[in-house]
C-alpha cells in the first residue's frame, strides 16, 4: 500500500497546496457517488449548489457568515499546535466569549456603538482567553494535558451559560425559550450590504493575518516555531517554555472567545442555549486538514462553508435532508484521515 | 534442570560479522558458552559485546556466520525464537511495564498462560524460582515503585520464568548500590551451580574478576583474548583491553605555559543533584574551571555526563552545594540566564540538542544567541548573515546555505553550524559534551581546532569525552567521571591511556581517598 | 420527602445513569487498549436511531437493541480501521465519527420523529422497577472487570495499552486486541445509545444523546479506568437533576446546572492532583495524544 497513494496519483498533491485541492476534489467526488447512491442527480446538485453559492448575493453571504466562526475557532487550534499543545476546548472558548461579551450588553445597554463595540469585543476575547488560561497553566505545570482539560472546560461553559440564561439573566419576554435579554441596537455588530455578513468576518480576517505574519515573520513566531519543532532544544536553549505555553493558549481562547462574541452580536443578537452547532469541533478538523497555516485555513473554511450551504440549498431543490452533509464530510474526512501518515505538524 | 557437560559448549557463535554502516561492530572468529558457567564479556564501550549480546537474543541479525545451540544450527530472528530457544537477555533500559504489578510483569512472558489466570499456581512457581535463587521482591508491588535492583530481579525472573535457561546481562551492576551487586552475584552464582549458563557483560574489572569463571575481552569488535578465571590478573586483562599503548608525546596545539592562577569562571562546590527517572545522582561534585583552560572529563558514558552539563548549563539545580559562575552564586540560574552571561553549549546530538532539524539554518543561527538578533517585533536578518558569515570565515567552515533546512545538514555540518552559533558570541564558558562524537575525521578536527582557539583567547572549556586520545590532546588537567563522582585528577605529565583507562573502570567505593 | 418521593427521584436517576454505564464501559476498554475515541457521542445516536427505527418497524424491543448494538459497532469499525489500521491521528478521527454519527442518526431517525413506542418494559426484579438492561448493568461491569484483570486476554490487552512494544515483545497482537477493544466499546455505546430512545423516553429526537457521549469520556477518568467503578461513577454525573430535587426539598435552592458542573470540575481537580503527585491511573499509551504532560 503507498505511503500517500495521493501523492502516486497526483504528483502535486505532495505539495500544501496541492492536497488541499485533492481533499477538495475528493469532498465532490465522493458526494456526487453518495448522491448519485440515493437516487439524486449529483450534476443538478452541484449547478444547484454554485448557483446559490456563487450567483447568488444572498448565498454568497451566507457563505461568508458561516466561515466567520470556523476561521476563528480554527485558529484557535492552530495557533497551539504549532508549539505542540492539542486545544479540542474551542467549544466553551467560544461560550465563554459569548458570555464575557453579553455581560457587557446587558450592563451597559445604553452606551453608543463605538463605546459598546469595543468592550465586548474585548470582553469576549477575555472570556474565552480565560477559559484556555486554566488548561494553560496546567499543562505548564506539568500537572494535566491540555486535551483533556479543555475537553472537561467544554461541557462546563455551556452550563454556565444555561445557568444565567434561566436565571439572572432570563428575558422578561419570551416565554417559551429560554434566552437572555436582548441586546440593544448599539451591542450589534453592523452588517453590510443588507446582508447578515457582519464586522465578525473583519476579527477572522485580521486573526488570521496576525497568525501568519507573527508565526513567519517576527521573533515570537521563530521562538514558538523551536518549541514547536524540538521542545528539549528549545528549552536548552534559553526558550522560555512555560511562559508560551500558558500565553498561546490564553491568546487561542481568546480567539475562540471573539467566535462566541459575533455569534451572540451579529447573529443572535442574545445569549441562548444553542449557540454552537459544534464550531468548535469543526474548528478542531479544519485545522487538522489546513495543516494549521493561514491560508490552509481560509481555504478550508471556506471548503466546510460551501459544503453546509450546499446542505442548505439542497433541502429544497432535492429534498436532501441536511444531515446527509455531516454524514458526507465524515466519510470525506476519513477517507483524508485514512490517507495521511505521521506529519510535520506535532501532534 | 540437567546440568549439561562442562565441556560441551551449550551456545556457539561462529564466524560472526556485523557492520553498522562503515562501522565494524563485529568480527567474531568463535565464541562459546558452556552449560553451568558465568562468562564474562569484557570491553570497552563500542568494543561489540552488547552487539554479539543482541545477535545472540535475536535483536540484530547478524550479516555473516552461525549461531548454534546444542550442536544444531539456528537462526534467530527475532527475541521471541531467541526466548523458545531458552536464550534470555536483561538490557540496561529495563522494559517492564511500570503501571503492573511484578506478577503481571512475569507472567505476561510466560509461555504457558492459560486463559484463566490461575493466581495461585504460578505464584507458587515464581515464589520457588525467587526462594532457589536469592531474589526478594514482592509479587505484589507496582513495578514503577521499585528501585532499580529490584526492577532488575523483575527482568531477571521474567526471563527465568519464560524458560531461559542461557541469561545474558548487560552491565547489570550498572544501576545497582554495592550490596545489591553482591546480592546480584550470590543469585547467579546459585544459577550457574544449577546449570545455568550466564553471560555477564561489563567493564568493571573488579567484578569480572571475582565471580567469571571464564572472561573474554573484546575490543574493536573482535575477541581480543579468552582467560579462564585462575588464569587472569587485572594487568593482563587491560592489556588486552586496551592494547599497547605508545608514549603519549605532547599533543599538538598545546603551549607549553606554567599554569598561572586565573581566575575561575565556573566552580562547583560539593554540589549534589538530583537526577531525573532512568538519570545518574551527581554526589559531592567539586570543580573549578579557570579562564584560558580546558578541562577535560574522562569516563565511560552515563556515569553522569549528562546531568553534569545539564546542572552547569541550568537545566537542572544543586540539591546541595553551590554552583557559581564568573563569582556568582548560579545555583538558582535557569538556562536562558546562563546563556545569556555567556555560557555556551557543544552538544553531543546536535540535531537532537541544539537545533531545530525543521527550521532553517539561518533561523537556528538567530535562536539561542540570548536577543543578539532579534529587533523590537522581528529579526535583523541583514545584522545576522552578516556577522555569521564572517564567523564561518574565521573558523575556516565551510558555511552551508542559510536557506537549508537543518535537518538536511550532515551530522558534521550540523555541528560546525552549531559550533560558530554558540562560539560567535564569544563566550566566556563552553561546556562540550561529546562534542566529536560521530562526526567524520575533518569535522571532528575542525571542532577540536576550535576549541583549542577559543582557549588560547582566553575562554574557559569544560569538554566531555570517551575517547582518552582526544582528551589528552585537549585538556589541560583531566579528571575521571564515574557513578555520578568525580575521582582523579591528571596532570598532563600523567596522561597515559593504561592508567586513565584503569581508573574509568574502577568503581568509587573500591578507591581510598582519590 | 416522603419515602416515595425520594424512591422516584432515585429511580430516574437510575434509569438516567444507564446509558452512561455502557458507553462508559464500552469507551473504557477502548481506552484500556490505549486507543481514545471522541466519537462515542456519535455511536450513541447511532444506537439510539438505529435502535428506534428498529423497535418502530418490527415492534420488538429486544431486536431493535440489537440493531444499535450491530449498527454502532459497525460505524465504530470504520474508526477503528482508520486509527489502528491507518495510524491516523485519534482525536481528529474520533471527532470525524462524532459528525458522522450525528447525520447518520438524523437520516435514520428521520421517518420516525414523533413516533412512540412501546419500548423496553419493566420487569419488576425484587421490588426494583427497571427494564432488563438496567439490571444486566451490574453483571456486565463485574464480567468486564474479570475479563480485563483476571484472564490472558484482559492482560494482553492492559499491556497494550501500557506498551504496545512490551506488548509485542512478549509474543502479543496488539493491533488484533486494539481491534477488539474497540468493536466492543463500539457496541456497548451502541446499546447505551438504544436504551436512551428505547428505554428511557421511547422516542426519537434529533441529537437526543445531549452530550452524553463525551460525559462517558469523563467519567472513565473519574473511574480511574476501573469498570466496577464505573457505575458509581455514572450515577454521580447523572445524577445532577436528581440531587437538585432533594436539595431543594431539603430547602437549598441550587441550579441543576451548576451541580452538573460539578463532576467536569472534581474530574479536572483529580487530574490535577495525580498530575502533582506524579502519579496516573491511565493507561500509558494514551500517553501524548491524551493525558501525557511531557
Amino acid at each position: 500500500m503507498p505511503h500517500n497513494a495521493l501523492a502516486i496519483a497526483f504528483p502535486i498533491a505532495g505539495t500544501k497546496a496541492g492536497r488541499a485541492v485533492a481533499t477538495a476534489l475528493i469532498a465532490l467526488a465522493v458526494f456526487g457517488l453518495l448522491l448519485a447512491a440515493a437516487g439524486k442527480d449529483p450534476f443538478r446538485a452541484y449547478l444547484d449548489t454554485l448557483a446559490y453559492v456563487f450567483g447568488n448575493a444572498y448565498g454568497f453571504s451566507e457563505l461568508l457568515v458561516r466561515m466567520v466562526p470556523l476561521m476563528l475557532t480554527a485558529t484557535a487550534v492552530a495557533l497551539p499546535a504549532r508549539i505542540g499543545l492539542i486545544n479540542v476546548g474551542g467549544e466553551g472558548q467560544l461560550y465563554m466569549g459569548a458570555l464575557f461579551a453579553t455581560g457587557g450588553a446587558i450592563a451597559f445597554p445604553e452606551q453608543p456603538s463605538f463605546v459598546l463595540l469595543p468592550l465586548m469585543t474585548l470582553l469576549g476575547f477575555a472570556g474565552g482567553g480565560l477559559w484556555a488560561l486554566l488548561p494553560g497553566l496546567l499543562r505548564a505545570a506539568r500537572l494535566v494535558n491540555e486535551t483533556i482539560s479543555t475537553l472537561l472546560l467544554n461541557y462546563v461553559a455551556p452550563l454556565i451559560v444555561s445557568y444565567l440564561i434561566f436565571g439572572p439573566w432570563r428575558s422578561s419576554e419570551s416565554a417559551a425559550y429560554p434566552e437572555s435579554t436582548a441586546f440593544s441596537d448599539a451591542a450589534r455588530l453592523p452588517a453590510f450590504f443588507h446582508t447578515r455578513i457582519h464586522a465578525g468576518l473583519l476579527f477572522g480576517i485580521v486573526c488570521l493575518a496576525l497568525f501568519s505574519f507573527f508565526m513567519a515573520k517576527s521573533r515570537w513566531g521563530l521562538e514558538m516555531r523551536a518549541i514547536g519543532g524540538n521542545p528539549e532544544a528549545a528549552r536548552r536553549l534559553g526558550i522560555p517554555v512555560f511562559r508560551y505555553t500558558v500565553a498561546v493558549m490564553a491568546i487561542a481562547g481568546g480567539v475562540a472567545g471573539l467566535a462566541g462574541m459575533s455569534e451572540v452580536s451579529a447573529i443572535q443578537g442574545r445569549l441562548v442555549m444553542g449557540l454552537s452547532p459544534g464550531y468548535g469541533f469543526a474548528g478542531f478538523l479544519v485545522a487538522w486538514l489546513a495543516g494549521t497555516s493561514a491560508w490552509g485555513i481560509a481555504f478550508m473554511s471556506f471548503l466546510f462553508a460551501i459544503i453546509a450551504s450546499a446542505g442548505d440549498i439542497l433541502q429544497f431543490t432535492q429534498g436532501v435532508p441536511y444531515a446527509v452533509i455531516n454524514v458526507l464530510m465524515a466519510i470525506v474526512l476519513f477517507i483524508v484521515l485514512g490517507q495521511r501518515q505521521s506529519r510535520r505538524a506535532p501532534r | 534442570m540437567i546440568a549439561a557437560e562442562l565441556d560441551v559448549p551449550l551456545v556457539e557463535a561462529r564466524g560472526i560479522r556485523k557492520t553498522f554502516g562503515a562501522l565494524v561492530a563485529n568480527d567474531v572468529e568463535v565464541f562459546e558458552l558452556r552449560g553451568g558457567e558465568i562468562h564474562a564479556l569484557l570491553g570497552e564501550n563500542g568494543a561489540g559485546k552488547s552487539t554479539l549480546s543482541k545477535i545472540l537474543y535475536g535483536y540484530y541479525r547478524p550479516d555473516a556466520g552461525d549461531i548454534i545451540v546444542e550442536g544444531k544450527k539456528v537462526s534467530i530472528a527475532s527475541p521471541r525464537d531467541a526466548r523458545a530457544l531458552g536464550i534470555g537477555m536483561v538490557f540496561q533500559t529495563f522494559t517492564l511495564i511500570p503501571a503492573f504489578s511484578v506478577f503481571e510483569n512475569i507472567i505476561l512472558f510466560l509461555q504457558d498462560l492459560p486463559f484463566v489466570i490461575k493466581d495461585g499456581v504460578i505464584r507458587q512457581r515464581i515464589e520457588d524460582f525467587e526462594a532457589r535463587f536469592g531474589f526478594s521482591v514482592n509479587l505484589d508491588a507496582i513495578a514503577g515503585r521499585l528501585s532499580a535492583g529490584e526492577q532488575q530481579q523483575v527482568e531477571i525472573l521474567k526471563q527465568l520464568l519464560a524458560g531461559a535457561r542461557i541469561l545474558i546481562l548487560d552491565e547489570p551492576t550498572k544501576v545497582l548500590t554495592p550490596q545489591e551487586s553482591q546480592g546480584l552475584f550470590k543469585s547467579m552464582e546459585a544459577l550457574r551451580a544449577a546449570g545455568y549458563s550466564i553471560v555477564f557483560i561489563s567493564h568493571k574489572l573488579s567484578e569480572v574478576l571475582s565471580c567469571a569463571n571464564r572472561i573474554t575481552v573484546m575490543r574493536h569488535g573482535r575477541i581480543a583474548g579468552q582467560l579462564k578465571d585462575d588464569e587472569a590478573t587485572e594487568a593482563g586483562l587491560l592489556s588486552l583491553m586496551f592494547g599497547t599503548i605508545a608514549n603519549p608525546e605532547e599533543p599538538r596545539g598545546r603551549d607549553h605555559r606554567p599554569r598561572i592562577s586565573r581566575s575561575p569562571v565556573l566552580e562547583l562546590r560539593s554540589v549534589t543533584c538530583a537526577a531525573g527517572t532512568g538519570g545518574v545522582t551527581l554526589w559531592d561534585i567539586s570543580l573549578k574551571v579557570n579562564e584560558g583552560e580546558i578541562v577535560g572529563i574522562a569516563g565511560i558514558s552515563g556515569n553522569g555526563q549528562r546531568e553534569l552539563s545539564d546542572l552547569i548549563l541550568g537545566l537542572n539545580k544543586p540539591l546541595r552545594g553551590q554552583k557559581l559562575l564568573w563569582g556568582e552564586d548560579a545555583s538558582k540560574w535557569g538556562a536562558a540566564k546562563t546563556r545569556e552571561h555567556g555560557a555556551a553549549f557543544i552538544a553531543d546530538d546536535p540535531a537532537a540538542f541544539s537545533s531545530i532539524a525543521s527550521l532553517t539554518v539561518r533561523e537556528n543561527l538567530a535562536l539561542g544567541t540570548g536577543k543578539t538578533y532579534y529587533s523590537r517585533v522581528g529579526l535583523q536578518w541583514a545584522k545576522l548573515d552578516k556577522e555569521m558569515k564572517s564567523a564561518f570565515a574565521r573558523f575556516g567552515f565551510p558555511r552551508p546555505p542559510f536557506e537549508a533546512v537543518a535537518a538536511n545538514l550532515s551530522g558534521g555540518n550540523l555541528q560546525r553550524m552549531v559550533l560558530t552559533r554558540e562560539i560567535s558570541r564569544d563566550p566566556g564558558l563552553i561546556v562540550a559534551l561529546y562534542p566529536t562524537r560521530g562526526l567524520d575525521v575533518q569535522s571532528a578536527n575542525a571542532v577540536r581546532d576550535a576549541l583549542i582557539e577559543m582557549r588560547n583567547k582566553g575562554a574557559a572549556l569544560l569538554v566531555v569525552s570517551e575517547e582518552l586520545e582526544e582528551l589528552f590532546m585537549l585538556s589541560d588537567r583531566l579528571a575521571v567521571l564515574t557513578e555520578g563522582r568525580l575521582i582523579a585528577e591528571f596532570e598532563p605529565s600523567q596522561y597515559n591511556a593504561e592508567m586513565v583507562g584503569s581508573w574509568m573502570v574502577r568503581a568509587p567505593e573500591m578507591l581510598s581517598a582519590a | 420527602m416522603t419515602a416515595a418521593l425520594l424512591a422516584g427521584v432515585v429511580s430516574s436517576a437510575i434509569l438516567s445513569a444507564v446509558s452512561l454505564v455502557y458507553a462508559g464501559l464500552g469507551e473504557l476498554v477502548s481506552e484500556r487498549a490505549g486507543i481514545v475515541n471522541l466519537g462515542v457521542e456519535g455511536l450513541m445516536l447511532i444506537g439510539a436511531s438505529v435502535g428506534f427505527a428498529a423497535t418502530a418497524a418490527t415492534g420488538s424491543p429486544y431486536l431493535g437493541i440489537a440493531a444499535a448494538a450491530l449498527a454502532s459497532t459497525l460505524a465504530n469499525g470504520l474508526f477503528a480501521y482508520v486509527v489502528i489500521g491507518r495510524k491516523a491521528n485519534q482525536l481528529a478521527s474520533g471527532l470525524t465519527l462524532m459528525f458522522f454519527g450525528i447525520g447518520v442518526s438524523a437520516l435514520a431517525g428521520k421517518p420516525f420523529i414523533g413516533d412512540i413506542i412501546q419500548g423496553l418494559p419493566r420487569i419488576p426484579v425484587l421490588g426494583l422497577p427497571f427494564d432488563v438492561l438496567t439490571y444486566l448493568t451490574v453483571p456486565l461491569a463485574v464480567l468486564l472487570w474479570w475479563l480485563l484483570f483476571r484472564t490472558r486476554w484482559g492482560l494482553a490487552l492492559r499491556a497494550t495499552g501500557e506498551s504496545p512494544a512490551v506488548a509485542f515483545a512478549a509474543g502479543k497482537r496488539p493491533e488484533m486486541l486494539q481491534y477488539q477493544a474497540v468493536l466492543i466499546g463500539g457496541c456497548l455505546a451502541g446499546i447505551g445509545g438504544g436504551h436512551l430512545s428505547i428505554a428511557l423516553t421511547r422516542t426519537w429526537a434529533e441529537e437526543m444523546t445531549a452530550g452524553r457521549g463525551f460525559i462517558a469520556i469523563a467519567l472513565v477518568i473519574f473511574a480511574k479506568w476501573n469498570p466496577l467503578l464505573v457505575i458509581p461513577a455514572a450515577l454521580l454525573f447523572g445524577a445532577a437533576e436528581a440531587l437538585q430535587l432533594q436539595l431543594q426539598a431539603a430547602g437549598i435552592n441550587l441550579s441543576p446546572f451548576i451541580l452538573s458542573m460539578v463532576p467536569y470540575l472534581l474530574t479536572l481537580c483529580i487530574l490535577a492532583f495525580w498530575g502533582w503527585r506524579r502519579q496516573t491511573a491511565a493507561p500509558a499509551g494514551l500517553g501524548r495524544t491524551f493525558l501525557g504532560v511531557e
